[in-house]
Formats: structure tokens, C-alpha cells, sequence
């Protein structure tokens, strides 16, 4: 059987199996949360709560501003002890809210529903809108958004990315294979409020027990299938997905609303059944703390807010050659360079390499034109040229070579003989002309 | 909590934080290590003084490479490989009866010349073993074109001289070649094991070709350029490479002699100076194989593979400007251009 995908990819070692097996267990509770107001694309939110304030669980503490933003919500019970800068993944400072959590886990009111498949699709999206969900696979836009397409571009499919084709990651298999359920009541929901009737999950060839479940859990359901991707990087990319399950092309800047199709997360569906079932807020997530330099890796449902060295401490703490510890995978997450971090809703896996994994900074070489990075780009661009050009300080002849085509997954930066750090050339060259 | 006091150790890079193991010294020396069966090979059918040659040809080059780098306080790239792949490629293209100091000129100008003054590796416009071979040829025209008896004998001065395959190939025609060696089935024995006057390295066809299917299976080459080069060199040997008659010449003889093995899998193929769009490859292949034909039939020389690939990387940059891929989710070229005005 031939697997769908897509032209271009590379096969980095993927390094599942250190927590592949591992079941999802629930984090210790915390002492403290931080909760960041901005964990999204787009406007951060509005302080909703106040020094010295009691919340509960599922209370909200930051209040959305705009369309494109979504509200952000306490995940634990307790009292609101600081408002303060820190860090994020990314390295910006952000205003959090600190939450002295008191252990009682009491939540705040949640509406049941045992027939949320009855209520109307825009009763449906404010749901989703009011549990402040995003998407949980690392870009973190408000999932509401998504899920209001203009009336000119009519959505036909909607695609669950299961392929988690970054190395390390599980936290979307073990959702995929302990709660398969859930996931298709979060696609039959998704479904509903764009009114379409197909949905298909694309999973890598390599979690063949992942697809198993799922085709278990969707064999009662007559719109939805399951498609076995091929497994390579970037196969979990919108575009490269899309190209995979339904072979159409997302155009040039483009969204996938464009060719009708709408891309979720396997645990964005998740967060979506919860919230449409249960009114509950998108307060935890799975996160994956892997790697070789920690000692027992796990998938841990972790409230957000909780701070990545509470997480490293959870799991047995750094091997002693631990030496870069990264938020998400290995191939587009970013090295934090402190441990106060707080998880996100798009933060999928904690990950800590060895000395021996680090790939310094060390001098490149010039580009011998191998045209290896040219043979893998998913977007088929020339990275070679755009790193060339920009190293050079040619940025307008680097839009030439459809610079902002690129929407850097790292491909190229990973085959590159040259150790030539094109990514960062064409983030240069991003930052220094207009698109 | 003590871990947290290592925080301030933490490293910091920008993504991708994995890289693949492949790099430039590994490709080089790679290719290098291909390339041994054939000089072994060459060194056994034309002595140790040929060995000397080809041992100089590297040395130059280091030495080239190493003095030019001092000189302009540079940083030494020695270990890079691609100084003593272009030394070994010029030895393995000169014949092995040439004095000592030819080697050592051809390096010069390959490293100097060719790479370090367009802006050392990567920026060369020219195969750099190539452009020394043809300053040799054109500055020492005579002893460029002194060839020996193959003896495998240790002591080679006084191997008799004799002319290539091509060489008889073209002042006298296939009967003559066909005298020589007695029958076709001899005639490519002989061509195949590399039994055969000519260039220290491309004789031996069997030797060439062990290196060239180590090259594709580790991915270092890829068939675009070499199935190209030889197809459409085998296309028009076979429909002109006998005066006065079409279809009727013997792409085989053609294709195991001279430097056509060595320029197709070795030399066409480096990267620097082939397109780097795999498509583009394919045209550039043609290119290759035409010109090297045409010189052959036509030409002046007897050889036409250096010359060949020399024009032909002239090119290389203009191909891979007109072949580039369309890029993912791009409409048709002129539409695209008008949609973004």
C-alpha cells in the first residue's frame, strides 16, 4: 500500500520510543501556577483578576480583547498571590498571573451536556470561544477563528493532524490511543459547526497502534476515515497534511480555508469535546518531558501555568550531562534558557537533550550546492539560494526566491553538509524586507 | 532544587536543535575514497612512477590550498577534503609519463587559480582538476600527449609509447583498434579491466564503476547527471561514430574509453559546478555528452570530456535559474507574478 504525503521531507531519527509507551499520568499538584495572558496568536488578554483574589478552577483570569484572542483561564483553585513578568518559550517576557493553588480543586460552575451534539453550531463554536481554546499543536491560534471561515470560502473536510512528525513528541499518540473516543466526538463537533460531512484523520505510518484505534473508534461513523500517512517531517505541516489527505494545494500564502478545508490538532479535538460537553475550559494538556537527558521520561497531563522545572523535577530530574532543555520538538521548538517557563496551551513537549545531542553554534561552511536542502524543502523552494542571498545582505533578491514562502519547519538547516544555519538566514531576510 | 542552580549552563541555539551527521569532509573524503580502486588501479598498470605523479598532484594542492589560505590569513580548510579531491582528480587525468613538475603545476592553478581566487570552495564557476588539466594540455601540448604501453611492470621509464584507444580511434579508424586488440569481445576486456594506454585513472572501467555504485548507493551522486552524460554520449556514438554510414558506430568502445567514465560519474557530478535542480541536471548531463561527442567526432582532439564539462559549467547557474521547481501552492508562473502585483 502506497502512503499518502507529500514531495520533499527528510527522516530524522524520531526517538519515540523513550516515552512512546508511557500512559498519560496527572502531574503532581503544585504549590503555584503561572499563567501567562498571552498564549495565543493574536491580542493578548485583558488582567481579569486581582492581587489577593480567590478563583476557582476554571475561573477566568484573563479576559479575551478582539476577535482574534481567547480568554484564559485558572487551572487551579486558590489565590491569586502576583502578577508578574516571565519568561516564555520563546524568550519574550510576558505578564503572568501567580496562583497560590490551596489543593481543593474546586471549579467553578460547569455546564453539562450530555446532548451537545443537538445544540446548534454557533452554540457550539461560543463554546469552544469561551473554553479559550487554541491550537494545542504548537502555533496556538484561537481555535474559534478557524472555525469561522467567511461565507465565500465554503469548508468541505475537516483533518485531524495525528502525524506528530516531530521527533520525541507523543503526547497526541497516547491521546490518540487512550482516548479515541473523545477525539472523534471532538472531530464530529468540529464537523458540525462548519457543517461539512467529511473527516479524516491523518496519522503516521509508524503508530500503527494509534491508527488501529482510531479506525476502531470511527468504524460506526460514516463521514470519518482514517488515513495512514508516510512517516517524514514535515508531514504534520498544515500544508504538507493537506497536500497528503486530500491532495489539494494550499496557494501561496494561502490558508487551508482557501481549498476548503479546516486542520485541528488531535488534542485541540480533545479540548473540544470537553468543552462542549462538559463547559470545561481548556486548563490542562498533555505534555511530553522526554529526551536522554532526562531520567524517566512520561506524558503527563499538566495544568497550565505549571513551570517546566517543576515538570523536569517530576520526572527524576537532569541527567548529569543534561545540557539544553527544549519547549516542543526538536525541530522547530525553542531552547529555553530558564526554568521558570511556564506551560502553555501550545506547548507539546518539554524536551532535554545531552552535551552529546547539542549541536552548537559552530563556525559553517560555505555552500558547496549540494542541492540536498533544494531535494527536501516541502515548499520546494531553493533554501540554499535564500541562505546565500542572505548572508550576503541581498534580502530583496531573497523575495525573488519566494522568501516568505517559508515557513521554516528545518529541514534544510538539518541536511545541510555545510552545517549552514539556513533557517536563521532566512529569518534575517524575513525581518529585513516587506512581504 | 538543585538542579535549578544549573539553569545559567543551559545552551541556547535557534531550531532545528538536530542536525544529520552527513558533512562537507565526509562527502569529500568519500569521494576520495571512491576514487581509489581506480588510481590503485592506475598505479598498477603504469608504475610507481606514476604514483609519484599522482602523489605530487595532492601534495600541490595541499600545498597550494595551505599556502594561499596563510598567505591572505585565512582559515586553514585543509581538512575539508575538497583540496586533496581535486589533487587526486588532476593526477588521475594526467598521464603517468609526465615530468614532476607538471603535476605540481596543475595544482596551482587548480586550487589557486581556479577556486581560491573566485572565492575558495563553493564559489568556483569551474571544475578545478579540469581547469588544470587544460592549462597542462594547452601550455605542455606534447608532454600532455605522451602516452605508455600499460605493463604493470615496476620499473615503467621505458614502457614503449602508443596512442589512447580514441586517439587510434580517430587518426585511423575502428580496423585499426580492431587489429590491436584482435576482436570486439577482447577490445572491451581490456577497456573494462583498463589494460589500455591513457590517464593515470580513467582506465579502468571496472574500477571507475565499483566507486561511482558506492557513490550512488550512499546518495553522494545522484543518476541524473552521469545517465544523461553517457546516454546521450552512447545516442550519438552510436548514430555517428562511423564516417559515412548512420547507426553503425559502437557506443560501447566510446564509452569506456578516454575520461568518459571519470568525467560522467566523478567529475560532471561535482557539486559546485553542476546545477543544483536535479532536473536541470538531466539537461546539463546532455549538454555534457553532446559536446564531449561532438569534440570526439568532429573536434580537433581526440578526448573531449574536459572541455565538455568545462563549457558546460558555464552554464550551471543559468540552468538551475531556469529550472527551479515551482513552489509549493504557486500558481503558473506569469499568472503568480500578476496575481502579487
Amino acid at each position: 500500500m502506497s502512503l499518502a504525503t507529500f514531495i520533499g521531507g527528510i527522516h530524522p531519527p524520531d526517538k519515540k520510543e523513550l516515552s512512546k509507551d508511557k500512559a498519560i499520568s496527572p502531574a503532581k499538584p503544585l504549590k503555584k501556577v503561572v499563567i501567562p495572558l498571552s498564549q495565543h496568536i493574536g491580542a493578548p488578554c485583558k488582567l481579569g483578576v486581582t492581587i489577593g483574589q480567590n478563583v476557582k478552577k476554571g475561573e477566568i483570569v484573563g479576559i479575551p480583547e478582539g476577535f482574534v484572542s481567547a480568554p484564559v483561564h485558572s487551572s487551579v483553585s486558590g489565590k491569586v498571590v502576583a502578577i508578574s513578568e516571565f519568561p516564555m518559550p520563546t524568550g519574550k517576557m510576558t505578564t503572568c498571573v501567580v496562583i497560590e493553588n490551596d489543593g481543593s480543586e474546586e471549579w467553578t460552575l460547569l455546564k453539562d451536556n450530555p446532548d451537545y451534539l443537538k445544540l446548534t453550531s454557533e452554540q457550539l463554536k461560543e463554546k469552544v470561544k469561551e473554553a479559550g481554546i487554541v491550537g494545542m499543536g504548537g502555533a496556538s491560534f484561537p481555535t474559534h477563528v478557524k472555525l469561522s471561515p467567511p461565507k465565500e470560502k465554503p469548508i468541505d473536510v475537516v483533518i485531524l493532524n495525528g502525524a506528530e512528525c516531530e521527533p520525541y513528541l507523543t503526547a497526541d499518540y497516547r491521546l490518540m490511543i487512550e482516548r479515541p473516543g473523545d477525539v472523534v466526538e471532538g472531530l464530529k463537533i468540529l464537523m458540525k459547526i462548519l457543517s461539512v460531512g467529511k473527516g479524516i484523520i491523518g496519522i503516521e505510518n509508524n503508530k500503527p497502534d494509534a491508527i488501529k484505534a482510531m479506525e476502531l473508534a470511527v468504524s460506526g461513523e460514516p463521514g470519518i476515515k482514517v488515513c495512514a500517512l508516510e512517516v517524514k517531517y514535515p508531514q504534520g505541516a498544515e500544508k504538507m497534511l493537506i497536500k497528503a489527505a486530500v491532495d489539494r494545494e494550499v496557494p501561496a500564502r494561502g490558508l487551508p480555508m482557501d481549498i476548503g478545508v479546516v486542520v485541528q490538532n488531535i488534542g485541540t479535538a480533545i479540548a473540544v469535546y470537553e468543552a462542549a460537553r462538559y463547559g470545561k475550559p481548556l486548563i490542562e494538556r498533555v505534555v511530553t518531558v522526554t529526551g536522554e537527558g532526562i531520567n524517566e521520561p512520561k506524558n503527563l497531563m499538566v495544568k497550565v501555568g505549571t513551570l517546566v522545572s517543576d515538570l523536569i523535577d517530576e520526572c527524576g530530574g537532569f541527567k548529569s550531562d543534561a545540557a539544553k532543555v527544549i519547549s516542543g520538538g526538536p525541530m522547530m521548538g525553542f531552547s529555553i534558557y530558564s526554568l521558570d517557563v511556564p506551560v502553555t496551551k501550545g506547548t507539546s513537549g518539554i524536551l532535554v537533550l545531552p552535551e552529546e545531542g547539542v549541536v552548537h553554534a559552530e563556525d559553517f561552511g560555505p555552500c558547496i550546492r549540494c542541492g540536498r536542502c533544494i531535494d527536501i524543502c516541502p515548499m520546494k523552494l531553493m533554501p540554499s539560494m535564500l541562505s546565500i542571498l542572505s548572508e550576503k545582505g541581498f534580502y530583496e533578491e531573497a523575495k525573488e526566491y519566494d522568501l516568505f514562502d517559508c515557513f521554516e519547519c528545518g529541514s534544510c538547516t538539518y541536511v545541510c553538509p555545510s552545517k549552514r544555519p539556513i533557517v536563521q538566514f532566512v529569518r534575517l531576510a524575513k525581518s529585513q524586507v516587506k512581504p | 532544587m538543585e538542579m535549578l542552580k544549573k539553569e545559567h549552563q543551559l545552551t541556547i541555539s535557534v531550531s532545528p536543535h538536530v542536525k544529520s551527521e552527513e558533512t562537507t569532509s565526509r562527502i569529500m573524503w568519500s569521494v576520495s575514497a571512491a576514487l581509489m580502486p581506480a588510481a590503485l588501479m592506475g598505479i598498477y598498470f603504469f608504475g610507481p612512477y606514476a604514483a609519484v605523479n599522482l602523489a605530487l598532484a595532492i601534495i600541490g594542492a595541499l600545498a597550494g590550498e595551505y599556502a594561499f589560505q596563510k598567505f591572505l590569513k585565512r582559515k586553514i580548510t585543509l581538512t575539508d577534503g575538497s583540496a586533496f579531491l581535486t589533487g587526486l582528480l588532476l593526477g588521475m587525468n594526467l598521464p603517468g609519463s609526465v615530468p614532476f613538475y607538471l603535476p605540481v603545476i596543475g595544482s596551482f592553478v587548480a586550487v589557486v587559480i581556479c577556486k581560491q581566487l573566485f572565492g575558495g570552495l563553493g564559489y568556483n564557476v569551474f571544475n578545478p582538476a579540469l581547469i588544470g588539466r587544460a592549462f597542462l594540455l594547452i601550455s605542455f601540448p606534447k608532454l600532455m600527449t605522451i602516452w605508455k604501453e600499460p605493463t604493470a611492470a615496476f620499473i615503467h621509464l621505458d614502457a614503449k609509447t602508443t596512442a589512447t584507444p580514441l586517439g587510434i580511434l580517430k587518426e585511423e579508424g575502428v580496423a585499426k583498434l580492431m587489429e590491436i586488440f584482435g576482436d570486439k569481445i577482447n577490445l572491451y576486456t581490456q577497456l573494462f579491466v583498463g589494460h589500455r594506454a591513457g590517464s593515470i585513472g580513467e582506465t579502468s572501467a571496472f574500477a571507475l564503476l565499483v566507486g561511482a555504485a558506492f557513490l550512488l548507493y550512499r546518495g553522494y551522486i545522484s543518476w541524473e547527471i552521469p545517465a544523461s552524460f553517457l546516454g546521450t554520449a552512447a545516442l550519438m556514438a552510436w548514430v555517428f561514430g562511423t564516417k559515412g554510414a548512420l547507426f553503425a558506430g559502437d557506443p560501447l568502445a566510446h564509452l569506456l574509453s578516454g575520461g568518459m567514465l571519470l568525467g560522467a560519474f566523478f567529475m560532471a557530478t561535482d557539486y559546485v559546478t553542476c546545477p543544483s535542480v536535479k532536473r536541470g541536471q538531466i539537461l546539463f548531463g546532455i549538454g555534457c555528452g553532446f559536446l564531449t561527442m561532438l569534440i570526439r567526432l568532429k573536434g580537433g582532439f581526440p578526448e573531449g570530456v574536459m572541455f565538455a564539462i568545462l563549457i558546460m559549467n558555464c552554464f550551471a547557474p543559468l540552468i538551475d535559474r531556469s529550472f527551479r521547481t515551482r513552489t509549493f501552492g504557486a500558481r503558473k508562473e506569469t499568472k503568480e507574478k500578476e496575481v502579487r502585483k
